[in-house]
């Protein structure tokens, strides 16, 4: 045995070179961020005012919500189509928990003279309802076999008629100040407090995906499921368990949304899953699952919330915009799977 | 006599590896030509390139006594030259005529000629002596089967030279034979074909010269009769491996650990009828090397499986240490003490995006968590280290991706995942398949270390003097049986072949008086 020590050329090949590729694909959307940002800087001065920034921020906040659950997902090579219908639903439980239930759910006026369980309680009621949602797909897709992108297209579908059912037509609106305040207040009279809501879940989220067994078993039923049930892990509760997450997502995402807009309505969160995903794709999440990072969804959700600015700034029409969006997602799945090419090689 | 294929000066890099440094390959009309070398030393490289599916970056290539360029798979093949790979390239769910004549159907225009397709195929399969009916879907077919498909593709490409990567590797010795003897029908016809294999033995069978590769280079080249298998291992390896394949031979006195009583399984994905497993018992001691023997197909997999929770089972018991166990998950196994290597490293056992370190450790988090949910890294790191020094891992960093490892490496990797968590049973299946010979031999006494520390191992392996060298009692399966069982000095290749190939009498198995 002692003089197979000696034995050198089966041994690893360790590559001190820089990987130029392996760089490039783990800081693209940060350089991208930087360069589109300067780009939209010289072209319209107003853009790179703090006001503008925060804006920004702002309006991303809520989709950095949805991004960040939908990492979990897609890490696991799933995808959830879902959330738009979800977050309507989600924000329409959340409304009317608001308002003093049900029945007293159209009534106008707001704050103390109308009827209210509370911020907190409507919380509580858009997050139940994205969970259990969330758990109803992955029971779904665990227990009775069908593929993510089925029961998820069939959620979208199922949510989207609950919440048209549950709004009866009307919009739900006009809640509690504190409510409001959650959407539509700055702390410091400079930061919303949205940005403040998204960002401190997803350095939460990036802490159990990093640092937590849970996060590691992710990432290995993502990357080759087989090889995870062999090593003794539960792949089906793993799995479960991120739709639950995503379901978390969409319901604290709906209650900020009601907040911001005070109000809330079964048309809300419609295409949301379209950015979502284009936004955690862009950070450099693979749809193959295995492979991403919480750091590259917040960038992807950024990336994709100045690109829209921008545009804005530039007259350009919301219909461009989306065409814009589906050739970005097109374009970062081909980088994907350019890069889990090379991964082979390599 | 003018060389049919001359390869010379071939060098390509790979970001941070130089596959080829002025490899070489020189193959002969009508001969049939070993293309030898450990795993990383550029023969896939070599043959990609003759394929055309990738470019060399300097170097020539001469075919039919011209200078080519091959540009692409589909140039390669129309000059004549036809590349079997190891994973077959046919369409699972179309005829065997259509695989045949993929892309190149006869027919006027838009329509294809049903009628002549087939019967060409049929002709070309007779040439083959096969009884193939052109019709038939080819997912219904055994792995020698349509492995026969690709030949036949490559005859009625009319290819001049045919490279097999790995033929026999998923092939009972039966339809071996068969292999050869079509390989030597095609040699009369004054085709050359290249062997790409591991098998020095059938090499000295059936090649008529060789080449050997080292580290991308060519470092030997000349006619089977004038070299011995330990004169091939020689160049292969650059120095003398001595230790190759010895048996220890050691006394077993410990209790038994693991006891398999009456497993029986029906139904696999074909045949919701086929009989998986017949009452296989078994049983293995501590500090005891049990080989498992038998063919492909024998049953030896789903019995590990079976065992090991991956697959469910009809009925049986599965005893530990005295006390039946109940097994319905890997993860319940796990619980009591058993671990599977198993056989497919790549699609079972790596997690290929992911680092050496979380690769090693990923049956083992409850020893490294802190405060029960985080990984405590410094803690794991120190597994990595611990196990990295016991087997001698060769990586630059614990943070090296494992994709980034030789086979070697990856599979100690594998097996360290297993140690960490001190099993008392260990199933490790077909350990040294696709490493090179080197490591082979460094597993081989892993397996005897970890025998020495306690574990009862079950060691399968399709390779006959791999079993003969770790085991110290062997038993035999086939059709999902076991049909005997022997001590280590008691056998031979001879005798387990034949106790592999045993008749099983009792032909009312098939008919349903399983229980």
């Amino acid at each position: 045995m002692e003089t197979l020590t000696e034995h050198s050329h089966s041994g690893a090949q360790p590559r001190k070179r820089p990987d130029i590729f392996g760089f490039l694909a783990r800081f693209a959307p940060l350089v991208f961020l930087i360069v589109l940002m300067a780009g939209f800087a010289s072209f319209e001065p107003r853009f790179l005012t703090p006001l503008n920034l925060f804006n920004i921020l702002r309006q991303v906040s809520i989709y950095g919500l949805l991004a960040v659950g939908m990492t979990f997902v897609i890490l696991t090579a799933g995808i959830d189509l879902s959330i738009g219908s979800l977050v309507a639903f989600a924000g329409l439980a959340a409304a009317a928990v608001s308002k003093g239930g049900l029945s007293n759910r159209f009534n106008v006026g707001a704050g103390e003279e109308a009827a209210s369980y509370g911020w907190y309680l409507a919380a509580l009621a858009a997050i139940g309802v994205g969970v259990v949602g969330g758990f109803l797909q992955g029971f779904a897709i665990t227990r009775l076999k069908v593929p993510p992108f089925v029961v998820t297209l069939g959620g979208m579908s199922a949510w989207r008629g609950a919440a048209l059912l549950f709004a009866a037509g009307g919009p739900i609106s006009g809640f509690e100040p504190n409510f409001v305040w959650i959407g539509q207040g700055r702390i410091f009279d400079q930061v919303p407090v949205p940005v403040v809501i998204f960002l401190a879940f997803a350095i939460l989220a990036h802490v159990v995906l990093r640092y937590t067994r849970y996060g590691r078993q992710i990432y290995a039923v993502g990357g080759n499921p087989e090889a995870a049930r062999l090593s003794g892990l539960n792949v089906r509760a793993v799995t479960t368990s991120v739709y639950v997450i995503m379901g978390f997502f969409a319901g604290l995402g709906a209650f900020v949304l009601d907040a911001r807009l005070n109000s809330a309505e079964a048309v809300a969160g419609t295409g949301y899953e379209l950015t979502v995903i284009a936004s955690v794709v862009i950070g450099g999440t693979s749809l193959f699952g295995g492979v991403g990072t919480i750091f590259g969804t917040v960038i992807g959700t950024i990336l994709i919330g100045v690109l829209l600015n921008g545009l804005v700034l530039m007259n350009v029409s919301s219909y461009v915009q989306q065409i814009i969006i589906g050739i970005i997602i097109v374009l970062a799945v081909a980088f994907d799977t350019f890069a889990k090419s090379r991964r082979r090689v390599g | 006599m003018e060389p049919l294929l001359r390869m010379s000066l071939i060098r390509k890099k790979f970001p941070g590896v130089q596959a080829l440094d002025d490899a070489g390959l020189e193959v002969l009309p009508g001969e049939i030509h070993a293309l030898l070398g450990e795993n990383g030393a550029g023969k896939s490289t070599l043959i990609k390139i003759l394929a055309g599916a990738q470019q060399p970056d300097s170097g020539t290539i001469e075919f039919g006594g011209e200078r080519v360029v091959m540009v692409s798979p589909h140039d390669a093949q129309r000059r004549g030259i036809a590349t079997i790979y190891q994973e077959f390239t046919l369409a699972p769910n179309m005829t065997i005529a259509e695989n045949v004549f993929i892309g190149r159907e006869p027919g006027a225009g838009f329509f294809v000629d049903w009628g002549k397709m087939a019967s060409e195929t049929r002709s070309i399969t007779k040439r083959l002596g096969l009884q193939l009916q052109p019709m038939a879907i080819v997912r219904d077919l055994s792995v020698a089967e349509q492995q026969m498909v690709e030949i036949a593709r490559a005859l009625s490409m009319k290819s001049r030279l045919i490279v097999m990567d790995e033929p026999t590797s998923a092939l009972s010795s039966a339809e071996v034979e068969k292999l050869f003897r079509i390989a030597r029908e095609l040699k009369a016809h004054g085709l050359s074909i290249i062997f790409v294999t591991h098998r020095l033995e059938e090499v000295m069978q059936i090649c008529d010269r060789y080449t050997v590769l080292r580290d991308g280079r060519l470092v030997g080249s000349g006619a089977i009769a004038d070299i011995t298998i330990d004169g091939i291992i020689r160049l292969m390896v650059g120095r003398e491996v001595k230790a190759l394949f010895a048996h220890q031979q050691r006394e077993i006195t410990g209790d038994v650990v693991l006891r398999v009583e009456g497993l029986n399984r029906r139904g696999n994905a074909q045949d919701q009828n086929a009989t998986v497993l017949a009452d296989v018992g078994f049983e293995v001691r501590r500090g005891e090397i049990l080989g498992v023997a038998g063919l492909v197909g024998a049953g030896r997999t789903e019995m590990a499986r079976a065992v090991f929770g991956a697959d469910a089972f009809d009925s049986g018991h599965v005893i530990i240490e005295g006390r039946q166990i109940h097994i319905r998950s890997p993860k319940d196994a796990i619980h009591h003490g058993i671990g599977l290597v198993p056989e497919d490293r790549k699609q079972q056992a790596l997690f290929l995006a992911l680092a050496v370190r979380m690769n090693l450790s990923m049956a083992a988090h409850r020893q490294i968590l802190r405060w029960g949910v985080f990984i405590d890294e410094t803690a794991e790191r120190a597994m990595v280290e611990e196990f990295r020094q016991k087997l001698n891992i060769r990586m630059a960093s614990p943070e090296q991706l494992i994709a980034s490892l030789s086979g070697g490496n990856q599979q100690k990797v594998t097996l360290a995942r297993w140690l960490a968590l001190r099993p008392k049973v260990l199933i490790v299946d077909e350990p040294t398949r696709g490493i090179d010979i080197g490591a082979k031999v460094e597993v081989h006494n892993l397996l005897f270390e970890m025998a020495q520390t306690g574990i009862a191992v079950i060691a399968i392996s399709s390779e006959l003097p791999e079993i003969l060298a770790v085991s110290d009692r062997i038993i035999t399966m086939r059709e999902g049986t076991v049909t005997g069982q022997i001590k280590r000095e008691d056998a031979t290749e001879e005798i387990l072949m034949s106790m592999m190939t045993l008749t099983v009498k009792n032909t009312e198995r098939n008919h349903g008086n399983i229980d």
